[in-house]
């Protein structure tokens, strides 16, 4: 049997194809991964641009750049372009790079599917775009697209509806990969109670996505057929109605956000021990409360709608679910910071940012947990707080953790080690001007502004202004990002094999940069908590 | 079969599937957005979109089956597939979920409300009843679709066609080749029969029920749901073809035969569903 195996691998195992087929016809996990990251960094960038020209608009009040329908489509497509272009793909690019070094695997369990999952995201993200140029724009009923203005507008927003659908269709299929990677490829020796954080974190992240990408397909679909083929579900007038869009966006929306978090609750796992050089506090109490979170997330939408008009039970109901959650969270708040407690620390760029996440990740979930309250969130309800909040956890927390990953990464994947004093000034540029733009948002929603607007009434002028500011400094300062990976990858000092002293899982035990082909040949590990590696036999590379 | 010996894992060479794949599904999914806006080039780019789409999956699947006949594939594969496959199914789970939830939501919540006391002085005129009166603006008069005429065949037939699926697994695990095409081909008549019987369902409540996607909630969670399933149920039988075609060919032996197996897993996914549908749809 084996024989026939390598002759069916002879092809495969002629190094990297070369030029642009690389990229076209990628199986490798690791030119895939590249794909998806540097695509989401684009992402980033476009979605980033649409931020700006928000808060261009709004650092006076009045209409001076753009009309109310333009501003409302920059909204939409920033929201829509970051969750659905820069942060999920970005995850599952560090998925596709680290998996299989981490695990033992030669590659993700389905090559070929992995890059039609990639490949799919260029087209969606043209559907998204070119929706600006056609008659009515782009779609601008807030990433939500809640009905009735889902229903209502051109045509911009059916192709909203087939780009979400194309995504929809790639991220459940680079989720199957994912899980089934971790599930059937894990080399002898890398037991599941074993696993590192980050495999755990995109293992529970897939299946979330898998069980709720399709429901939103579900909810498009039906805005699809309500715009079209004169079915109701949204609209009363045939027994429809707006909250039934509301409640199945958001069945689909709560896990969502966890799917923005729960991996980079893995990379800050393995960040944190490392440059504390001590092994993860709490390892099993942290796959218990990934696992709590697949669960519990399905349990607490409604908390998204207390301001409908909700039965006063639900309401409550959904109150103590969403505190209930902010359990598993405050768990692994404290297993890192007793990962900490007492560890010989350095504070290499990855760390500053692991450090970041925490901090300010802690105080989005802070108000997270103040919006759960049923009472103060009929108050707090679409107003500059929300947008406050679900910054901290989207910018300082998944964000930051993508930032401390690709720092903490980079060597293992270029050979090449970053500059560190500019990954510094990166770090401390983007924590300053990261809260000079999304602290203010808390005074402006307590005081009643509200989200989603292009004009503001004149008390709100001064916080809107500081925040203007401070978001454009903070655009800025993701250039000096860019600037660091683009020399270093060219001109970077060579990595050594383990950079961190600290660093003990799978990927720091093989050749850096890492071969094209890793574990070619699955390994046999003995292996500690958090994916530690304390022995390695065997898993030939080429 | 052992997978706990196999130290290799079949990684396939650069392919250029998936990029076709992505072609055809931007040219589907710009066409239809231009389409639904009755814009003319749309049907040109879905009409593109689908012949692209059919080389692919042409081209992908005779990949795959080279492969799987030229040995590539081992215990380790096998199982990634069979975990893979039932993945699927279960994304496809949740997506008809939305759709059960949508139908449970409008039958005990919005249409009973929207007849209640509260809103006597928006709607006077509103009686709420399912299905025969499902949306105060609807002034449509159709009739509901009987469960117990063709919807109860259809169940015969589908419950069937579980069973005639399986006697052809069994007679693939044995070796009785001819029992194993003669399951399968029945059970793709069936599927087949299935889909004739709900095209002439479908006809009757069109013509003489007056029923559409247009009556309010009973019309709209009728068509929505059984016409997905319906598409599930084609696709499902053309799996089962296809199935049927490789193993006239000889294809699969008594081990090696996942293909087999994820359309039979395929099909009673399908089979569920519709148990799921006569009730909360036809019958309740
Ligand atoms: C450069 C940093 C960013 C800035 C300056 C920024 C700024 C803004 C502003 C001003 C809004 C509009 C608020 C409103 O009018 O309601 C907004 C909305 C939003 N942002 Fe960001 N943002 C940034 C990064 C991100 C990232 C990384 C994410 C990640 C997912 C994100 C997700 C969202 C979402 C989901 C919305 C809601 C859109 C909606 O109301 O439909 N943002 N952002
Ligand atoms: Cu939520």
């Amino acid at each position: 049997m084996a024989t026939v195996t390598d002759t069916q691998h002879a092809p495969h195992s002629h190094g990297k194809p070369s030029g642009l087929s690389r990229w076209l016809t990628a199986t490798n996990h690791k030119d895939i991964g590249t794909l998806y990251l540097w695509f989401s960094f684009a992402m980033f960038l476009s979605g980033g641009v649409m931020a700006l020209c928000i808060r261009a608009e709004l650092f006076h009040p009045g209409l001076q750049f753009f009309q109310p329908e333009l501003f409302n489509q920059f909204t939409t497509l920033h929201g829509l372009i970051m969750v659905f272009g820069a942060i999920m793909p970005a995850f599952t690019g560090l998925a596709n790079w680290l998996l299989p070094l981490m695990i033992g695997a030669p590659d993700m369990a389905f090559a070929r599917m992995n890059n039609w999952s990639f490949w799919l995201l260029p087209p969606a993200a043209l559907l998204l775009l070119a929706s600006f140029a056609v008659p009515g724009g782009a779609a601008a009923a807030g990433w939500t697209l809640y009905a009735p203005l889902s229903t209502q507008m051109g045509m911009g927003m059916d192709m909203t509806i087939f780009a979400i659908h194309i995504m929809g269709i790639s991220s459940i299929m680079g989720s199957i990969n994912i899980i089934v990677t971790i599930l059937n490829l894990r080399a002898p020796g890398m037991t599941l109670m074993k696993m590192p954080m980050f495999a755990w974190a995109t293992l529970i992240t897939a299946y979330l996505i898998i069980a709720v990408m399709p429901v939103l397909a579900g909810a498009v679909t039906m805005v699809l057929t309500d715009r079209h083929f004169g079915t109701h579900f949204f609209n009363a007038a045939g027994g429809g109605d707006p909250i039934l869009y509301q409640h199945v966006f958001w069945f689909f929306g709560h896990p969502e956000v966890y799917i923005m978090a729960l991996p980079a609750f893995g990379i800050i796992s393995h960040v944190i021990p490392t440059f504390a050089r001590k092994p993860l506090f709490g390892y099993t109490s942290m796959v218990y409360a990934t696992s709590s979170i697949g669960i519990l997330s399905f349990m607490v939408w409604a908390h998204h709608m207390f301001a409908t008009g909700m039965p006063a039970t639900a309401q409550l109901f959904f109150m103590y679910a969403t505190m209930l959650i902010a359990v598993p969270t405050g768990v692994k708040v404290f297993n890192w910071i007793a990962t900490m407690w007492e560890g010989s620390m350095t504070f290499e760029t990855p760390m500053l940012f692991a450090i970041g996440f925490i901090m300010l990740f802690t105080i989005g979930g802070l108000s997270g947990v103040t919006l759960s309250v049923a009472a103060v969130d009929i108050a707090l309800h679409a107003s500059y707080y929300v947008v406050a909040h679900f910054h901290y956890v989207l910018v300082a927390g998944a964000l930051f953790s993508l930032f401390a990953a690709i720092y903490y990464w980079f060597p293992k994947m270029t050979g090449k080690m970053y500059n560190e004093r500019l990954g510094k000034v990166h770090f401390w540029w983007s924590l300053i001007w990261f809260n000079v733009t999304f602290f203010p948002m808390h005074f402006l929603g307590l005081a009643g502004m509200p989200r989603r607007i292009p004009d503001y009434a004149l008390q709100f002028t001064t916080f809107n202004e500081i925040a203007s500011v401070g978001a454009f400094f903070f655009g800025l300062g993701q250039l000096i990002f860019l600037y660091n990976m683009l020399v270093s990858i060219r001109r970077g000092e060579p990595a050594p094999q383990k950079p961190w002293e600290g660093a003990d899982t799978l990927e720091w035990q093989i050749p850096t940069p890492a071969p094209y082909h890793s574990f070619a040949e699955a390994p046999e590990l003995e292996v500690a908590e958090n994916g530690a590696i304390r022995a390695m036999k065997g898993g030939k590379h080429h | 079969m052992e997978t706990t010996e196999q130290t290799h894992y079949f990684v396939p060479s650069p392919s250029r599937w998936p990029l076709v794949g992505s072609a055809a599904l931007f040219c589907l999914g710009l066409g239809a957005a231009l389409t639904v806006n009755s814009l003319g080039v749309g049907k040109v780019l879905l009409a593109l979109g689908f012949a692209i789409l059919l080389w692919m999956l042409f081209g992908w699947f005779g990949d795959v089956i080279r492969e799987s006949l030229n040995g590539a594939y081992h215990g380790k594969e096998d199982m990634s597939f069979r975990w893979g496959m039932g993945w699927f199914i279960f994304s496809e789970v949740m997506f008809f979920a939305a759709f059960f939830g949508a139908l449970f939501y409008v039958r005990t919540i919005s249409v009973p409300e929207l007849g209640d006391m509260a809103h006597k002085l928006l709607y006077p005129d509103f009686t709420a009843a399912w299905p025969l009166s499902t949306g105060p603006g609807i002034t449509q008069h159709y009739e509901a679709v009987a469960a117990w005429g063709l919807p109860a065949i259809n169940t015969l037939l589908l419950l069937t066609s579980g069973a005639t699926v399986t006697w052809a697994h069994w007679g693939l695990i044995q070796g009785k080749r001819k029992q194993l095409a003669a399951g399968l081909a029945l059970t793709v008549l069936l599927g087949a029969s299935f889909l004739t019987l709900q095209f002439v369902e479908y006809h009757h409540a069109f013509t003489e029920l007056n029923l559409t996607l247009a009556a309010g909630a009973y019309g709209m969670t009728f068509f929505m749901l059984t016409g997905f399933h319906g598409l599930h149920v084609l696709l499902g039988t053309i799996i089962l073809f296809v199935v049927l075609l490789r193993v006239l060919r000889g294809h699969f032996d008594e081990h090696n035969h996942f293909a087999f197996e994820a359309a039979a897993w395929y099909w009673h996914f399908v089979d569920v569903v519709w148990l799921l549908l006569f009730v909360f749809v036809y019958w309740l």
